[in-house]
């Protein structure tokens, strides 16, 4: 009984149908638990983590420079910036604007370098559904390849501030 | 320490255990504030839920973000953490037969966590801390904000300290013989997830308000969310703790239920305690500075004891309701016992529905969610809020109303007014929730985002997904009825229903042996048929969603 001390000698082994659940249970917990290593060695999507420490002041410094050097465009007055396959991209968060816009090639692998000026946004690429946290003073980068063509939606979706809704970038891939 | 000496005690009529007065007292304010703040938390969701609902679209946009931080805080925080000191209190009074170890420190307490959450509400509505309940940090909110936060936390360390003073005084005066009733020790693996928690609270909140101040430099904001959701995430495995209590608890009352291995119970509760504080990575897996092969161990190895934890209770619990029906004589085939149990009461029924809601939606979202890579296609969408309405709201939550159709009668010796509301209300709420999490849950699938106000804006998000945010809001809408309705009978209860002193408490239904009826028929290892059946079904579901979300993770973008 849950609401009275247990009768002496309450100790003692599952047995029947409990242990028979017990033990699927475990079995199911440990095949999720492999699952893990498994995508991390055999799978594609995997969120690393990988960052360096940087001063907002000097991301946005690499941010310009990434902008001078590869403009190709120009989306609703921000530019468009294509980095060389397997080259960097750098994309700054701020209140409220992802900048620059990317054009990006199908197939080919980038190193997305992302970081915010001023508090923590969320990358969120639409319709992908693919999700990342940006922070400030980290340089988080993604190993990214685009595998489909079109024109890709960067939602903020961490909270910034009453303009977050409308906090919206672009990613091009041809 | 003889503060022990004021305290008096009055014998329970229904159970005929001593009920210690000091501490009904503070079961007593301790529950009223609990249900001041779920009304107040529930009041704010139906304004949320209107302007997420796009076709209405209520609120203002700064009054979205400040209600929104004000729902957080009070659903999350206030509402749960006073029910549970109230939960505590009970734990280590009445069923160890003891007194609560001292009145002062109770009032301490009580009353820093009552300062300390006015003033976190007061400062949200005067607009000076629209942070949301996470308050990330460079963001940042008036220091009333978090002192009031630090007053809450310490306070509740305070009732906690209390909660085991009273048990080493109970120990130590033998007022019991043996180990503590499962309920206690339920409550007491909470209570020790409670202060890592807490302390973790401290950690982080104290140097924000010094900073907040302008006494200290600004904390990380990366080492900020690490240890942020050492209190976020743990404080909501104190609530498991709690509500798998009150499930062997309430399954005991309605139906005589026991455990069937008292070992087993009692195991998978130091699971949650050994390993679900480990857990935390939950929310930070697609941070930045977070590496994989710290990804990877806490959320499998810490995890998945605590998941197994969750799985054997998923099991024991309709198990031995199951046991006790069959013992009874409502043997026939898998489900026979199931029609007969006692539905008319809604104490049962508000906790086989905390079972149901925190066993399939919540449990299974939540371990798949948790998923290191699988995390990609969820972080920071509904789909996170859908998986945690379903396992605080609909399972904790739906608990603590249950056991209050308990409380009542027993703490506050006072009849139910309107029963009749009563039996329908744990239905309504449980289904709106329901609604609630699946719409949250299917539009997160499609990428909506969590914590946002407008969804025009993108330009990416069509018609099936303002098809499930109006599912979400007319969920909403039947959700808060519940909840309105819950809070008119309790409070209606207090002032004018009927005093139930001297006589057992009215009877809500439970499950009555049938005349013959011969235990020893039954097979005590196999006799749960139906029990293995569902659970079967569980697995099956399981299994099927994990892998599901692998193959739609496999269809993404390759990304390290
Ligand atoms: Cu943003």
């Amino acid at each position: 009984m849950s609401l009275t001390v247990p009768e002496k000698g309450w100790y003692k082994a599952p047995e029947g149908a409990e242990k028979l659940w017990i033990g699927l249970a475990l079995v199911w917990c440990m095949v999720m638990s492999v699952m893990m290593p498994y995508w991390h060695f055999r799978g594609k999507q995997n969120s690393r983590g990988e960052a360096y420490s940087v001063e907002p002041a000097a991301f946005m410094e690499r941010t310009t420079t990434f902008v001078e050097s590869g403009t190709v465009g120009d989306w609703n007055g921000i530019p468009i910036v294509e980095p060389p396959p397997g080259g960097e991209a750098y994309l700054a968060a701020r209140m409220w604007s992802w900048y620059p816009a990317l054009k990006l090639r199908k197939g080919e692998t980038y190193r997305l370098h992302l970081s915010a000026l001023d508090l923590n946004h969320g990358f969120s690429l639409q319709p992908l559904n693919m999700n990342f946290q940006v922070l400030p003073g980290y340089d988080h980068v993604l190993t990214i390849t685009p595998t489909s063509t079109g024109e890709f939606t960067i939602v903020c979706n961490e909270f910034c501030g009453i303009g977050h809704d409308k906090m919206i970038g672009k990613i091009f891939v041809e | 320490m003889a503060t022990n000496s004021t305290s008096e005690t009055r014998t329970c009529d229904t159970t005929g255990l001593p009920v210690c007065l000091t501490a009904q007292l503070f079961i007593k304010l301790s529950a009223v504030c609990a249900v001041v703040f779920l009304l107040l938390g529930g009041v704010a969701a139906i304004l949320l839920a209107l302007t997420r609902w796009q076709t209405i679209h209520l609120l203002p946009v700064d009054w979205f973000y400040r209600i929104l931080t004000f729902h957080g805080l009070n659903m999350l925080i206030f509402w749960i953490l006073f029910f549970e000191v109230a939960v505590l209190y009970f734990a280590c009074t009445v069923p160890l037969k003891a007194k609560l170890f001292s009145r002062k420190v109770a009032w301490v307490g009580f009353i820093m966590m009552l300062v300390g959450a006015v003033m976190v509400d007061y400062i949200i509505l005067k607009g000076k801390a629209d942070v949301l309940m996470t308050s990330y940090l460079p963001l940042l909110a008036h220091p009333a904000f978090y002192l009031g936060i630090i007053l809450v936390a310490v306070g509740t360390l305070i009732g906690v300290f209390n909660f085991f003073a009273t048990l080493y005084v109970a120990k130590r005066d033998r007022t019991y013989e043996g180990s503590v009733p499962l309920v206690t020790f339920g409550a007491t693996a909470a209570a020790i997830i409670a202060v890592v928690t807490l302390l973790h609270g401290a950690i982080v909140m104290i140097p924000t308000f010094t900073f907040a101040m302008g006494w200290t430099p600004e904390p990380d904001p990366m080492w900020y969310r690490t240890i942020w959701w050492g209190l976020g995430h743990q404080s909501q495995q104190v609530n498991v703790c709690a509500m798998v209590a009150i499930w062997y608890l309430v399954g005991y009352l309605a139906t005589g239920a026991k455990p069937i291995n008292e070992t087993v119970c009692r195991g998978a509760f130091v699971l949650y305690i050994l390993f679900i504080n480990l857990a935390s990575a939950h929310h930070l897996l697609v941070d930045p500075a977070v590496g994989a092969t710290w990804k990877i161990w806490n959320t499998s190895y810490a995890m998945y004891l605590a998941v197994l934890a969750s799985m054997i209770h998923g099991f024991t619990v309709p198990a031995s309701v199951e046991m006790a029906m069959r013992y009874k004589g409502y043997t026939k085939g898998l489900f026979g016992w199931v029609t007969k149990l006692p539905w008319r009461n809604p104490a049962f029924s508000a906790a086989v529905l905390s079972v149901v809601i925190f066993g399939f939606i919540g449990g299974i979202t939540g371990v798949t969610l948790g998923t290191q890579q699988i995390n990609i296609i969820a972080h920071n969408t509904l789909r996170i809020t859908g998986h945690f309405h379903a396992t605080v709201v609909g399972g904790t939550s739906l608990a603590f109303m249950g056991l209050t159709y308990y409380v009542i009668p027993l703490i506050f010796q006072r009849d139910f007014i309107g029963k009749g509301w009563a039996r329908i209300q744990p239905w309504l709420f449980g289904g709106g929730i329901l609604m609630v999490s699946l719409g949250m849950s299917f539009a997160g699938s499609l990428g909506v985002p969590r914590r946002d106000y407008d969804i025009e804006p993108a330009g990416v998000y069509g018609a099936s997904s303002h098809l499930f945010l109006g599912i979400m809001g007319v969920g909403a809408i039947i959700a808060v009825l519940a909840l309105l309705i819950f809070v008119l009978l309790c409070v209606g209860t207090l002032l004018f229903g009927k005093k139930n002193a001297g006589r057992p408490i009215y009877d809500w239904g439970t499950a009555v042996a049938l005349p013959g009826a011969d235990e020893s028929k039954v097979d005590a290892h196999w006799g749960m048929k139906g029990t293995i059946a569902l659970t079967a079904v569980f697995l099956m579901c399981f299994a099927v969603y994990y892998f599901a979300n692998w193959k739609a993770l496999a269809d993404v973008w390759p990304v390290q």
